[in-house]
């Protein structure tokens, strides 16, 4: 699949963007999702500003690196809100014995972070960068992990760091009267093991540092090393794994089929679809659950319920997978076996749940969002700007509840949705609140998904279930084939690049994460609030460190 | 006033009795008399050694640090929630703080960023302490053991009580984990306590290799660290 660019009146297309970049394009390096031009290094910031601003590109969606032998190279995936299937890519390379080159950071925020993650982990030095620090590994790490010549075995010193006060060094005097708090790793409010460095002046926020990388788990190492067939597919399920398997699963399913060209029988993408819904009502579940919790430490009512809720989905789906919480249920053109027999009572169970499901919701809104101390505590905070929004990247429920009209199973298509009745909620008071409400209501989006699929599979003729094509044994994309796909996950836009060197495994495996980039746009919504707004921020955002950290 | 029970409430109990020993059938009810009863004859005390009451008590009301990490810990909450509610075996309070737990479940994977705080969580536990290691993370680094940055497994770090196998195990391994663990505590047993390879040390101590050099200048030399020596480790 090649691109293809629409030209309208305020798009440009291939050759318009060939002509913009012009002579600073060395030469094209085209993926198979998008056109790829060749830049030097130390013109990274003029073409991106080019792209930015007139070429209307808004979206810095990835920044992936990598090592070859001869070069090191990073990718900047470019995509715009509007409409995500418009994608260019900006090849960087830079010189093995000197792996330095300029920031993108003044162009898009978004690339703070990731650029940060791409020195940690590849070693390229980013020129002018504000923060050229290590951001998963310990600080004293030594060497690069996925760069070629690392040693995996050599010994690590890691630091139990004191931990000192950020602003010490410049406003350290007897008046300054600012107190630092450290909020976890180890704290139930923060999802898991994240490290919020606070720096307070009374109740208010001033200054607010996540830190990550306490579940850096080497995802992408672990996926580099496994056959693209069957050892890969487990480990989506552990990227985002408040029962969101099966989205992640799709990521990769949908890169890898991209990559190889498979076809996928129309039966499986329904029963994909199915599944991957009941898994997002699973995960929206939990985060209203976690929400209440963080909010008004809600243990009792409403945690409850959001978690009697989610043993039924579930239930449901092990029932059609066999597991709980890793469902390993695709496969590379299909999924893996058909729904349960007897069939009639998969669909009887799965309707039961849809049936009682509105007067559940019915129930989350009288307890949740019609509460008056909820309403006190999130309407009007944890602000995030449209604009300041698509600065970093942000996509996803978190996105949508700044009013931006984004979802890639609308807006880049893929699985049976095209064909299905359902709309994408937004909720334009870029507040705590809204974030919560976009979220209750994808809740029963899905459902009516769910509803549909269901009928749909029920009518299914017998002998045209096909839940996977074929796909050859090993599978050997040809080197040097390149591809960045994302699909919707929970979180929101959850991308896989991945680079083929011609064997079964594939030569670079790069995950972007919807709640990396979300998280890192946390100061921006907080700095100046309250200490309790942090919080509830924090909730909102709905993070997964597993994703966050990979 | 005779010693006979008057027969106004003699009587209206009667039918229980009679229902009671109708259900028992013939012979005395040995369900009340148990091995310590049969010593003591009808006196009512129970003699037992201190310890063995505390140890009893531990076991049958233990509270557990609320202690999340990875994919384990949502099925760690899905116990403590609603349908399985571990409460019910009297170990279903978590609590925030490390100085009120007496149990720590350990659901997921270690990294190297995240042992030495996983330890001074451990460490700030008043004792006895016991732990649980759930999934297959903490009993060897899972999935992810072939990680540059995986620690191999929760012993590496802390002594370990119990491990619950599975990848995640079902909320239902976890119940017997913790009840096979509140069975070991009620006997007494505890955990032999390991030397681990890893402990916090003082930068300043650790011998004098090439890394410790380069890092010298960066280090202060009382700094707590944590070597990892991933090849040695098993
Ligand atoms: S054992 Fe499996 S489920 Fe548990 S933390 Fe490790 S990878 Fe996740």
């Amino acid at each position: 699949m090649s691109t293809d660019l629409t030209t309208t009146a305020d798009q440009i297309d291939e050759d318009g963007l060939e002509a913009l970049i012009g002579d600073r394009a060395l030469t094209r390096d085209d993926h198979k999702n998008a056109p790829g031009f060749v830049i030097r290094p130390d013109e990274v910031q003029s073409v991106l500003f080019d792209l930015r601003d007139q070429a209307g590109f808004d979206h810095l969606s990835c920044v992936t690196a990598q090592q070859y032998d001869d070069r090191y190279e990073s990718i900047y995936h470019l995509k715009t809100y509007d409409d995500p299937t418009r994608e260019v890519s900006v090849v960087v390379p830079t010189p093995v014995d000197e792996p330095v080159s300029q920031t993108a950071e003044p162009v898009f925020r978004s690339a703070d972070w990731a650029e940060r993650e791409n020195f940690d982990l590849v070693g390229i030095q980013y020129e002018d960068h504000p923060d050229m620090r290590r951001i998963l590994l310990p600080e004293t790490w030594q060497g690069h992990p996925l760069g070629l010549d690392y040693d995996q075995d050599k010994p690590q010193v890691v630091k139990f760091a004191q931990h000192a006060n950020p602003l010490e060094a410049d406003q350290h005097d007897t008046e300054s009267d600012t107190m630092f708090l450290n909020i976890g790793p180890h704290h139930p409010a923060t999802h898991g093991v994240l490290h919020v460095k606070a720096v307070l002046d009374g109740e208010t926020v001033v200054d607010v540092e996540p830190d990550i990388g306490y579940l850096h788990r080497c995802e992408e190492q672990m996926c580099e090393q496994g056959t693209y067939r069957h050892q890969i597919m487990p480990y989506p399920d552990r990227w985002d794994y408040v029962s969101a398997g099966i989205l992640n699963e799709w990521a990769y399913a949908r890169a890898a089929e991209d990559l190889a060209d498979l076809e996928v029988p129309e039966y499986a993408q329904v029963i994909r679809t199915m599944s991957a819904e009941l898994c997002r009502i699973a995960a929206h579940m939990l985060a209203l659950g976690t929400f209440a919790l963080d909010v008004y430490g809600d243990f009792t009512a409403i945690f409850q319920y959001a978690f009697r809720d989610r043993e039924v989905v579930q239930d449901i789906l092990e029932d059609l997978t066999g597991q709980r919480l890793m469902f390993n249920y695709f496969r590379l053109g299909g999924v893996v076996w058909d729904l349960p027999e007897p069939r009639e009572e998969f669909f009887e169970k799965t309707r039961d749940f849809l049936d009682e499901l509105p007067a559940k919701v019915a129930e989350y809104d009288d307890l949740l969002t019609g509460n008056e101390i909820f309403q006190l505590r999130c309407v009007g905070t944890g602000i995030l700007e449209p604009e300041v929004a698509k600065q970093y990247g942000c996509t996803g429920p978190t996105a949508r509840g700044s009013g931006i009209d984004v979802d890639l199973r609308r807006d880049d298509p893929y699985g049976y949705y095209e064909h299905l009745e359902w709309d994408v909620i937004t909720e334009d008071g870029c507040d705590n609140y809204s974030r919560v409400l976009v979220r209750m209501q994808e809740v029963e989006q899905s459902a009516k998904i769910i509803e549909q699929c269901i009928d749909l599979l029920e009518e299914w003729p017998e002998d045209e279930r096909e839940i996977q094509s074929n796909v050859p044994r090993t599978l050997k994309p040809p080197a040097d084939t390149e591809t960045y796909k994302a699909v919707e996950a929970a979180k929101g836009e959850l991308g896989i690049y991945i680079r083929a060197d011609g064997t079964d495994k594939p030569g670079r495996f790069k995950i972007r994460s919807p709640c990396f980039h979300n998280l890192s746009a946390l100061p921006e919504m907080v700095e100046g609030e309250y200490i309790p707004d942090l919080i509830a921020s924090l909730g909102s955002l709905d993070i997964v460190l597993g994703e966050v950290d990979r | 006033m005779s010693n006979e029970p008057r027969q106004s409430i003699y009587d209206s109990t009667g039918p229980v009795t009679d229902t009671r020993d109708a259900r028992m059938g013939e012979g005395v009810d040995d369900r009340f008399n148990s091995k310590l009863r049969e010593a003591f004859g009808s006196q009512p005390f129970i003699l037992t050694k201190f310890d063995q009451f505390m140890n009893w008590v531990r076991g049958s009301s233990m509270f557990m640090l609320q202690f999340g990490i990875a994919c384990c810990s949502i099925e760690m909450i899905h116990t403590y929630a609603i349908k399985h509610d571990l409460d019910r075996f009297g170990a279903g309070v978590p609590r925030a703080s490390p100085r009120q737990a007496d149990v720590i479940i350990v659901p997921g994977t270690i990294v190297s960023k995240f042992g030495p705080r996983m330890k001074r969580v451990y460490d700030q536990m008043p004792e006895p302490k016991f732990v649980i290691g759930m999934g297959s993370c903490t009993i060897s680094g899972g999935p992810f053991q072939e990680g540059y940055n995986v620690v191999k497994g929760a012993e590496e770090i802390i002594p370990v009580d119990i491990h619950v196998p599975g990848c995640p195990p079902r909320p239902e391994a976890l119940v017997y984990g913790v009840a096979k663990l509140q069975e070991r505590v009620a006997n007494g047993e505890t955990a032999p306590v390991v030397v681990k390879p890893y402990e916090l040390e003082q930068f300043g101590d650790l011998p004098r290799d090439e890394l410790v050099q380069k890092l010298a200048d960066q280090i202060d030399e009382d700094d707590l660290v944590m070597r990892y020596n991933w090849a040695d480790s098993p």
